[in-house]
């Protein structure tokens, strides 16, 4: 029954957050700063872990083509393909959810706890809009421009691994990059970055709104609006791919 | 004026507030008090909205407010002030940022006249030089200063505290209660203080309503509260020694068995001399 009322709560917040602001300015500040939070502050980690999936991928791929038969730019294409379908938006993801979906939780919780939630209510203003839809627009603006920079990234990492390991040159790898390239992918990429950029900054959300008790229920929630946020992306994932990836 | 009208209240099957009817004027402090668990937080967030009553009204200056939609409450809010009572300050934000805050909300001020009302504002809570410091950098009874300042810069008509002593000592309390007492005279604010702090109760209780058990046990004023035959009322602000024999001493020199220059009356007096210490936190 809890998971039920849980789905209801998070549907009559998400209802909620839609309404008039009290004043656009103040709103609009609100919005910069969680884009900063959100997008800058989690610039770093995306781009470590962007640089050395690639690599991986790259040395893993070889690793495992050993036919002669197979040129070595079917390396940069599996690389690409993997990166852009795969490690940029769900790794990345759920990185995210870790860094920008755990701060979401603990600060809104913390609000709720030190009754500064209940500051703005007696204030007049709606907390929700002021509260959730900012970090909710910041996260759809910023998360697909990390997903789109891990991209890049990925991929670079993946040439860099293959020059230096002399696995394949950079013109081989760059050929390799062009060859069968599908536009769409990136669409469908971008696509589940906006549904798992819903997921980071909305879960979390709820599940630091609604907290109560103290320190350790900050926590707790803090944990588990990771955990959720992280088997709703795999989830979402699936159903993404099943829906939008032609397999026949 | 705030008029409370047979409030009901319960969470599941415990019932938190039975029926608790209150008139709270302007100009004056109203302090509901009680004993830990007597239902006096759940009535105020009762009365400012933060908790929906199962029953009864709230109508401030006649009208219901619980019966307004979502738009008619903000406008009220924008009229309440409250002073939380772990102060609820934005960790965030300077002490300016924080009372420049509802400013920045609701008017369309320029930045100098904002901050010319924030100092105006902190000087009236006899605070200055802390603008720029966060409310981690602040003492407990700063922050209630901060919070109270915050609380007043749009001039509300409502004024609400939280228990505004708790955690603060002694001579710090007063400062408080002094401050919230003379910001009520200036400003003709209907102010709702929720406290168990009988230094506060005989300072400032205009008008002073007992909770017990979720029921409204007993309502007077600072006067009639020391003379008050109820018992539960008696136990509760009578809990320490020191009070029930400085009531027992009163009682027999009521009754002629012993003198006292100092009468009850000589130190109620509004002349006679504070024992409330200079600001100088």
């Amino acid at each position: 029954m809890t998971i039920f009322t849980d789905i209801g709560r998070y549907l009559l917040m998400i209802k909620g957050m839609f309404s008039k602001p009290e004043n656009g300015r103040m709103y609009w500040k609100e919005f910069i700063h969680q884009c900063t939070e959100i997008g800058f502050g989690s610039l770093g980690i995306v781009a470590i872990i962007s640089v050395f999936i690639g690599a991986v991928s790259t040395i893993q791929t070889a690793y495992q083509l050993v036919s002669p038969l197979i040129p070595p730019s079917t390396i940069a294409q599996i690389v690409r393909d993997t990166v852009i379908l795969e490690f940029a938006p769900t790794l990345v993801c759920i990185v995210l959810a870790g860094v920008a979906g755990s701060r979401i939780a603990s600060e809104l919780g913390n609000m709720r706890v030190s009754e500064q939630i209940d500051a703005l209510e007696i204030m007049g203003i709606n907390t929700k809009t002021y509260l959730i839809l900012p970090k909710i627009a910041a996260a759809l603006l910023m998360i697909p421009l990390l997903v789109v920079i891990a991209m890049a990234l990925g991929i670079w990492g993946g040439r860099l691994a293959g020059t230096a390991s002399g696995i394949l040159s950079g013109t081989i790898y760059d050929k390799g990059l062009l060859e069968f390239f599908v536009p769409y992918n990136v669409f469908f990429a971008l696509t589940k970055a906006y549904v798992f950029a819903f997921i980071i900054s909305s879960v979390p959300a709820f599940y630091g709104y609604y907290v109560k008790g103290g320190a350790l229920e900050i926590g707790r929630a803090s944990t588990k609006a990771v955990v959720v946020s992280c088997i709703l992306i795999l989830f979402a994932d699936y159903i993404l791919s099943a829906l939008l990836l032609p397999t026949s | 004026m705030i008029e409370v009208k047979n409030i009901k209240k319960s969470f599941g099957d415990k019932t938190v507030i039975q029926d608790v009817s209150a008139v709270m004027k302007s100009g004056q402090c109203n302090l509901i008090i009680g004993s830990s668990g007597s239902g006096k937080t759940v009535l105020m967030k009762c009365i400012v909205g933060l908790f929906e009553p199962d029953a009864g009204q709230v109508l401030y200056h006649g009208q219901d407010f619980t019966a307004m939609n979502s738009d008619e409450k903000t406008e009220v809010r924008k009229e309440i002030g409250m002073l939380f009572q772990g102060s609820a300050l934005f960790d965030s934000l300077t002490v300016e940022q924080n009372i420049m805050f509802p400013l920045s909300m609701f008017t369309k001020w320029t930045t100098k006249k904002k901050l010319d009302r924030v100092n105006e504002v902190l000087t009236r809570v006899n605070l200055t030089g802390v603008n720029k410091k966060f409310p981690a950098e602040l003492s407990g009874g700063m922050k209630k200063r901060v919070a109270l300042a915050r609380a007043i810069v749009l001039n509300p008509k409502y004024l609400f505290c939280d228990e505004p002593n708790s955690g603060l000592d002694p001579q710090t309390s007063l400062v408080i209660d002094k401050l919230i007492q003379e910001i009520t005279i200036e400003y003709n604010i209907t102010t709702v203080i929720n406290t168990h702090d009988m230094n506060s109760v005989m300072e400032i209780g205009n008008y002073i309503l007992y909770m017990y058990q979720g029921n409204k046990e007993w309502e007077g004023t600072n006067r009639e509260i020391i003379f008050s035959k109820n018992e539960r009322l008696n136990e509760f602000i009578f809990a320490s020694q020191f009070l029930q024999d400085a009531k027992d001493m009163r009682m027999l020199e009521e009754s002629g068995k012993i003198s006292n220059d100092r009468n009850m009356d000589e130190l109620m007096d509004k002349d006679a001399p504070s024992l409330i210490p200079p600001p100088d936190e």
